[in-house]
């Protein structure tokens, strides 16, 4: 699911998960609070990691300094 | 003699890798790759706005609850825009009262429709025919099903195909012409004369001969 709209502003799905990422969970822990098929949630991921608000490493995602200020 | 054009496209081979992709979607941007660890319908329709492919909008939107509890989700494909799908899917929850809940491929540039050969050109240069690709959870294409534009699918068929390849990889069976879930399933041929002949001595086997031999899964 695009989660960020052509003007640069967050879905409310999108915001949601940048806080929820305010400590780096992995894709499994995602699951439970943001109840999608799996397919939509990678797609969300790599779509806030490519506009840079969150980072991958190994398996885990974490909120980025841009991310942060995304959310205030 | 006329000149035979071969098509540009190729079709994809059973039991391979399915080709990778990544297109705009209904849903948003999606690569096939984000399907992984899900069985995958992949199938595409001649146009929007069509009546026969509203018809199979509707079955595949009915089948799509039986198809997730199989671990199995849809994806759709024409040659149209996104602008187009979403007009398409809004008019028929409108005049249908039917939600359509899976992503759509808007393939303008025919990119995914190549990789898996789904435009035929005897038929039609410009839209796809009404092709299914069953991709399994390890992205491994396991069925392909080809019919022409006049001819609308039969979802019955499609959810029998998944029931019937899970029922494969779960059990180490075949299934039988026209199988349903609870049917007798086949056990494979043995490859040995020692095999075959312990076969036919197996209780709870049904041997017609030492290569034909069914039973029931418990």
């Amino acid at each position: 699911m695009a989660c960020i709209t052509p003007d640069g502003q967050l879905t409310t799905t999108a915001s949601n998960l940048l806080k929820f990422l305010a400590e780096p969970k992995t894709l499994e822990e995602i699951k439970t609070p943001f109840p999608r098929p799996t397919y939509i949630l990678r797609s969300m991921l790599r779509e806030l990691v490519q506009a840079g608000f969150i980072l991958e490493e190994g398996d885990t995602f974490s909120l980025t300094d841009k991310g942060k200020g995304k959310i205030g | 003699m006329e000149e035979i054009k071969q098509p540009s496209s190729t079709i994809p081979r059973l039991g391979m890798p399915a080709p990778q992709f990544e297109a705009v979607t209904t849903h948003g941007t999606l690569r096939l790759s984000d399907f992984k660890g899900t069985w995958l319908i992949l199938f595409s329709h001649p146009a929007d706005f069509t009546p026969v492919c509203t018809t199979e909008f509707i079955g595949f939107s009915q089948i799509h609850p039986d198809l997730q509890k199989m671990n199995c989700e849809l994806m759709g494909l024409s040659i149209d825009s996104v602008y187009s799908h979403i007009a398409w899917v809004r008019n028929i929850q409108e005049k249908l009262g039917v939600k359509i809940t899976f992503p759509v491929i808007a393939d303008l540039n025919k990119e995914v429709a190549s990789l898996y050969g789904m435009v035929m050109p005897g038929e039609s240069k410009t839209e796809t025919s009404r092709c299914v690709f069953v991709i399994d959870d390890k992205q491994i294409l396991r069925a392909m099903i080809y019919y022409p534009l006049t001819t609308g699918r039969n979802m019955d068929e499609i959810l029998r195909l998944i029931q019937a390849l899970q029922t494969t990889d779960a059990n180490g069976v075949a299934t039988p012409a026209n199988w349903r879930p609870g049917d007798k399933v086949i056990i494979p041929p043995p490859m040995t004369q020692e095999m075959a002949e312990e076969r036919v001595k197996t209780p709870n086997v049904e041997c017609t001969d030492w290569y034909l031999c069914k039973k029931e899964l418990k």
